[in-house]
């Protein structure tokens, strides 16, 4: 007999470990759900009207909020010093294993502060750009809410981000605290070149300082040309509002793809130099050091990379049977070329299929359908970008690195699945 | 006066075709504004030193400054606070996170300055005097043994000091320094 509805065949398999492929699929697409999820019997009981279909519901809301059956949906937060020592100082991660789609929801976007979440009235706001420029210039936030504004989707991604993965022993914590050190959203806003023109650039500019309006006065440097290709923008809105405290109301930078501690929030200046100033976020941090003790600085694209989300520690376990296995990919150098997924640990790799639009520097939603045996399996996803770069496994990535060594984990992330269904991070 | 009107509705009409079809850079709305305005705001130091204001101090001084301002996050000593270490690892950087400090790791003593002056302490950043941030991190490179407890910190001495990984990094980007 060949293959059933419910029990794909040989001729079905995209690769090992019960991964489909899609002409099945599309075969049987009414049929295509969770064998968990088919009733055969017909329900015992009557359906019943409930109350909210039986009296009129709440009346509209000047601002609106997720259903209280949906308050289990919520960043994880996490200080990185002892309570009481540099509070502030910290990150939440996105729910990435509770979100569809690729925009993340404003109010789950990640966070990285590292003096707390300055609260700015953005009437007494003032950014300046000054330095090597004929012009120095202070704008006014409503000035600059007046100048032509253009919208592109981007993720912003912490170059710490993935860093649990660093350690010697898989941790076993959620997707969204693996890897949710990364949001992606449409953002809104001024071209940074457009005022650098404004203020008359000198010749010997090559590098800019961008600074904060926080207590940190977070500070980065960063190379002029990248202004110059025209990505840089001074974000005012996320996702069609103004931008949330957390992430730098009233104004900050976005620099598509880049280390997103480049994208600095809070944006109060810009200083136009001949070099880079050698900040503590760039000689300090977000330096790579290698076993060879010398470190790579000025890192700034961010890798090739995806995870899957369903299924994922902490989720409900995996059922014998058909179900869809799905996750983001994302890389600081182009576009999602391809995502495949392995179900046998690495063995053996089918294409996914890539959802929705597919935006440069962006997130990309992918999917396939696996039919798990019961057998324990372990589930990898392996993202290449139109580059050709291509997601390395754990061992190859940590190769060059000295231990410790935290910053741009871009390994492929593997997910055990035990006989009893139970997902675990694990390393392969 | 009909005729003044229709005119008034031309040159309106006109300005708003204009308005439209401008390229975004007619848009200057930045105020010009003087360095001097700005420098309560260019507190940022590159290796070189240019920006580095008046004031001194050394490490003798900058002893009381550390216990009283510093030591609760960062220990006495700088050793084993709660906020970490910020001496130690000299030569022992790839052997695992905790040997990256100050000491072992940062490549400019500018950094220093620039860094206790924006950022530190943590509950009240600015609070320090120049002299007195001059004097911590006199003090700060002290702990990790490189300058002598005498060593007088300022525009001219601060940015000469050669920290032990000066040359421990390779730049990804084309025009940066090394």
């Amino acid at each position: 007999m060949s293959s059933s509805c419910f029990s794909p065949g040989t001729e079905d398999r995209a690769a090992g470990g019960g991964l489909i492929n899609r002409r099945w699929l599309l075969k049987n697409s009414l049929l295509a759900v969770p064998v968990g999820m088919v009733t055969t019997q017909a329900s015992s009981d009557p359906l019943r009207v409930p109350e909210w279909s039986s009296a009129p519901g709440l009346i509209q809301s000047q601002y609106g909020q997720p259903s209280p059956f949906e308050s289990h949906v919520t960043r994880p937060v996490l200080g990185l010093f002892p309570e009481g020592f540099g509070d502030g100082s910290g990150v939440s991660f996105t729910p990435l294993e509770k979100l569809a789609g690729t925009i993340t929801p404003n109010g789950l976007f990640f966070e990285r502060h590292h003096s707390g979440i300055p609260e700015i009235d953005p009437g007494s706001h003032e950014f300046v750009i000054h330095g090597l420029v004929e012009r120095p210039l202070v704008f006014s936030v409503s000035n600059l809410l007046k100048y032509p504004m253009v919208t592109r989707t981007a993720f912003v991604e912490c170059a710490r981000n993935s860093f649990f993965n660093s350690l010697q022993e898989p941790q076993q914590r959620s997707a969204g605290e693996l890897h949710g050190l990364i949001g992606n959203a449409e953002w809104t806003g001024v071209p940074l070149a457009a005022l650098l023109e404004e203020a008359h650039v000198d010749l010997a500019g090559s590098w800019l300082l961008a600074e904060g309006a926080d207590a940190a006065k977070y500070s980065r440097s960063i190379p002029i040309s990248k202004a110059w290709e025209g990505e840089v923008l001074i974000a005012f809105y996320q996702n069609g509002e103004r931008l949330r405290p957390e992430q730098g109301y009233p104004m900050r930078l976005v620099i598509p793809g880049w280390q997103g501690s480049t994208s600095v929030k809070w944006l109060r200046r810009i200083k136009v130099m001949s070099d880079a100033t050698y900040a503590r976020d760039e000689t300090s941090k977000h330096t790579l050091l290698q076993k060879d003790g010398l470190a790579r600085q000025f890192t700034f694209e961010l890798g090739v990379k995806s995870t899957i989300t369903t299924p994922s520690f902490g989720g409900p376990p995996v059922r014998e049977g058909l179900q869809q296995v799905r996750g983001v990919a994302w890389s600081g150098a182009g576009k999602i070329a391809k995502v495949e997924v392995s179900a046998d640990g690495g063995r053996s790799w089918a294409d996914a299929v890539l959802h929705g639009a597919i935006l440069p520097k962006a997130m990309t939603r992918f999917a396939i359908a696996w039919h798990w045996d019961g057998s324990p399996s372990i589930l990898m996803s392996r993202a290449t970008d139109d580059t050709g770069a291509v997601q390395p496994i754990r061992t190859d990535w940590y190769e060059p690195f000295a231990a410790g060594q935290i910053y741009h984990l871009n390994a492929i992330q593997s997910w055990g699945v035990s006989q009893d269904g139970e997902v675990s991070n694990v390393y392969v | 006066m009909c005729m003044y009107d229709n005119r008034t509705h031309i040159l309106t009409g006109l300005l708003i075709v204009l308005a439209l079809v401008l390229p975004a850079e007619a848009q200057q709305l930045g105020d010009p504004i003087s360095e001097s305005d700005i420098a309560p705001w260019d507190i940022s130091i590159s290796p070189d030193g240019r920006s580095l204001p008046p004031g001194m101090g050394s490490a003798l001084e900058g002893a009381a400054i550390y216990a009283d301002k510093c030591s609760a996050c960062h220990g006495d000593a700088a050793k084993n606070g709660p906020a970490g270490s910020l001496v130690g690892g000299i030569g022992q950087l790839t052997q695992g996170q905790q040997n990256r400090t100050l000491g072992s790791y940062w490549p400019y003593s500018t950094t220093v300055f620039d860094y206790v002056r924006r950022a530190m302490p943590y509950q009240s950043p600015g609070s320090l005097s120049d002299s007195e941030v001059y004097a911590v991190t006199a003090y700060l490179l002290h702990v990790n043994g490189i300058v002598s407890k005498h060593y007088v910190l300022d525009a001219d001495s601060l940015p000469i000091i050669r920290m032990p990984n000066r040359d421990g990094f390779i730049s990804d980007w084309p025009s940066a320094r090394q």
